[in-house]
């Protein structure tokens, strides 16, 4: 092929019909991508109840779904399970990012004996099945008297938050990339580790620290597995992926199906909207961690 | 081994447990039996006492309970629970028998315990020969007050990982051994052995990897699926995602933002959410089937979960749509890092854009990313969400424990919680272990950036 300046005619028709496929393969892709989301929404809004359907649009539109969601809270308590999601978010939202920033700063920034072999752990824990320990999780609870009546939501906390410190690699690798020589610079002027710790490190990690912040605050409304063992049968204490399953088992699904669909764009919006909002941290976060 | 022996000379404590015994005083001698003595002798009260105080309260747990769980462990406890006749209130009372899973947790936690009691009794020893070490030749002592503040100085580590390392102690690697013991136990259903149950050696493992037996049988084809899902999604995820993000990214694409935020959505969306959509959305009278049906595109209902083959394919393409906008994010910014020089010599030379992809793209994405993708490829192994929630495992067989879609995981799920096989539940895990092992570790530890750690400080 010449490399001369002029484009031959048939080249440029080629690139622009190349250009209108790829378009259209990506709308087509974008489609499938966002029609289960669209699906999910106009259910949310259909009149007629039960799971069955003929039309992909519904026949009439209401906004009673919703309203029962928040109202009926005889048999699947929803605004309890959302409040209850909502607590326990916080908590383990607060301890979590405590514990990964304390550990990935330990890591990044300091030398001691323990490090590699605590590293090492770490790397390993994470090839158990997380679910492995539940049962004996479960157990440990019950033995501290923290598997029944309210102390559930303190055993939720505990479980979401207490071995959070394992997961410090992302912000870890953050906090690599802030040079050592600022540190160097302020222990020179005379500031502790501490003081380097909060006023250097802590500031210029604004990334991280949301991505934290929103992935452990995330936890607890997407977790499945550990809600469902830990709150066994005691329905006051579900949160709300536990009540969302709930309403499509058998027994349910005819008349919760449409509120389903309610309740998971309830719970999704402010969970997208936080994402949305700081997506721009999420990359950059992760970009931290890949750069080596 | 060189690279073990490099690390120890690098944090060396002159201050051993051995030079404690050969070289220390009366005093720190004494210190073996009662721990801080050496730190209240040379007026470091407030950490001797903090030591005292350990002791104590380590020993008051032994003659409370702690001997009695470890003599129980063996045994693991053999009274059942009896009706005895109380003639005086002329009714049937109950005595509580052993009950063999807590016998088991409270014996793993006291080893567990009298494990960090040894530490922290190395710990006691050391300082005590510290202190009488640097009182004798003379040197400063660090008050209470300065143990404080170097907390906050030279060891913050040890401030900041105290309280998280608590919690993978007590929450993540307590229950993980006790549930690892299990494994050794015929605590399961089968011959009622869920309050009393005995060690059995390694006749789970045996049952678990015989050929002949169901539940071997059964282990063999869920380990196989469970590889081959994780290989397909990781690989199929990371190729799909990537070609996405390079036409997203090319010159010639409109909208990007649009269609980055297209794909982005369903990451916003939780993934439990959408994961029931897509199972409700695919199920036998599901939306997709009636709309066919309806249509007369198909005569018959498509199987999407009830047919082996099927359900296979159709979790790996839902876990397509999971993962791609993952990848896309991932990826991004990393190909903008790609060095433009290499495009243009590329160009210059006359490659194609495939060529470009695979000669240059590829083999710098897989250099910078494989980390990422072997934390993605155990993250699928133990996948737990996208099976459990979209096919449950199923179709199962009828005399089966493990359904076709079944991977370790949810088997493990289906073993322990609904047919109650603890002790296999927990070979299962340790097998899950074993596999993750034997593919990360040799792969972690071959990869660049496990090795230079420290390059790009």
């Amino acid at each position: 092929m010449s490399k001369t300046a002029k484009i031959s005619s048939g080249a440029k028709a080629r690139k622009t019909v190349g250009n209108v496929l790829i378009h259209i393969f990506l709308a087509v892709l974008s489609f499938i991508w966002v029609l289960p989301i669209f699906w999910v929404i106009i259910t949310s809004f259909r009149g007629e109840k039960g799971s069955y359907v003929t039309t992909f649009f519904p026949k009439t539109y209401t906004l009673s779904n919703y309203v029962k969601l928040f109202t009926d809270t005889s048999i699947l308590n929803f605004p309890k399970m959302f409040m209850n999601t909502f607590i326990i978010a916080i908590f383990t939202c607060i301890i979590s990012t405590i514990f990964v920033l304390s550990v990935a700063y330990s890591m990044s920034r300091m030398r001691f004996k323990m490090r590699k072999p605590f590293m090492n752990v770490a790397m390993i824990l994470g090839l158990f099945p997380s679910f492995m320990s539940m049962i004996a999780v479960y157990y440990i609870l019950s033995a501290l008297g923290m598997a029944e009546g309210a102390m559930i939501r303190i055993a939720l906390i505990v479980v979401f938050s207490a071995g959070s410190g394992v997961g410090f690699y992302v912000a870890k690798g953050f906090f690599d990339t802030i040079p050592k020589s600022l540190d160097e610079a302020a222990t020179i002027d005379g500031a502790t580790r501490w003081q380097i710790f909060t006023k250097i490190t802590v500031p210029l990690s604004k990334p991280i620290i949301v991505y934290t912040i929103l992935t452990s605050f995330m936890g607890p409304w997407v977790d499945f597995i550990f809600g469902k063992v830990i709150c066994r049968a005691d329905s006051d204490y579900y949160t709300v992926s536990i009540g969302l399953w709930k309403m499509l088992e058998k027994e349910y699904i005819d008349s919760w199906y449409t509120c389903f669909a309610a309740g998971a764009v309830v719970v999704s919006i402010p969970i997208a909207i936080l994402f949305l909002a700081t997506q721009k941290f999420y990359v950059d976060g992760m970009g931290g961690a890949v750069k080596g | 081994m060189k690279k073990a022996g490099k690390r120890k000379s690098e944090f060396v404590n002159p201050y051993t447990v051995t030079g404690a015994v050969t070289k220390g005083n009366a005093i720190t001698k004494l210190s073996l039996l009662i721990m801080g003595l050496g730190n209240l002798v040379h007026k470091q009260i407030g950490k001797g006492l903090m030591f005292l105080l350990i002791e104590i309260g380590y020993i008051a747990f032994m003659i409370e309970s702690g001997v009695y769980n470890l003599s129980m462990l063996p045994s693991l406890g053999w009274r059942e629970q009896q009706k005895v006749w109380n003639d005086s209130k002329m009714v049937y009372e109950y005595t509580a028998g052993d009950q063999s899973s807590l016998i088991l947790l409270y014996g793993v936690a006291t080893v567990f315990i009298t494990l960090m009691f040894i530490v922290v009794w190395r710990e006691a020893v050391k300082s005590s020969y510290k202190s009488e070490v640097l009182a004798s030749t003379g040197k400063h002592l660090n008050t209470f007050k300065e143990d404080i503040k170097s907390l906050f100085d030279q060891n913050l580590y040890k401030l900041l990982l105290a309280a998280p390392i608590m919690g993978v102690l007590v929450f993540t690697i307590l229950p993980l051994i006790y549930n690892i013991t299990m494994a050794f136990t015929n605590y399961s259903k089968v011959n009622d052995h869920l309050v009393l149950f005995d060690w059995v050696g390694l006749a789970n493992f045996a049952k678990i990897l015989n050929f002949g037996d169901s539940i071997g049988k059964q282990f063999y084809s869920v380990l196989g699926w469970t590889l081959i899902w994780a290989i397909f999604a990781t690989v199929l995820n990371y190729f799909f995602g990537m070609i996405l993000a390079i036409i997203i990214n090319r010159k010639d694409t409109h909208w990007k933002g649009f269609w980055r935020f297209c794909f982005v959505l369903s990451i916003a969306v939780p993934q439990f959410v959408s994961l029931l959509i897509m199972r409700t959305m695919l199920s036998q009278t599901g939306i997709v089937n009636t709309l066919l049906l309806k249509y007369g595109i198909i005569d018959q209902a498509l199987p999407f979960f009830t047919n082996a083959t099927w359900a296979r394919v159709t979790v790996i393409v839902i876990n397509l749509w999971v993962g791609i906008p993952y990848t896309i994010l991932q990826v991004t910014g990393i190909l903008q890092n790609i060095p433009g020089e290499l495009y243009e010599a590329a160009k210059i030379d006359g490659a194609n854009a495939v060529q470009t992809f695979f000669k240059i793209t590829l083999p710098y994405m897989l250099f910078v990313m494989t980390p990422y993708l072997i934390t993605q490829f155990t993250g699928n192994i133990n996948n737990f969400n996208v099976i459990f929630l979209l096919s449950g495992g199923n179709p199962t067989a009828v005399d089966a424990t493990a359904g076709k879609t079944d991977l370790l995981v949810t088997w493990l799920y289906k073993l322990t919680v609904d047919k109650n096989y603890y002790n296999l539940g927990a070979v299962i895990g340790i097998m899950t272990f074993i596999v993750l092992a034997i593919v990360a570790l040799v792969t972690y530890r071959n990869t660049a950036s496990y090795k230079d750690e420290e390059g790009f400080m």
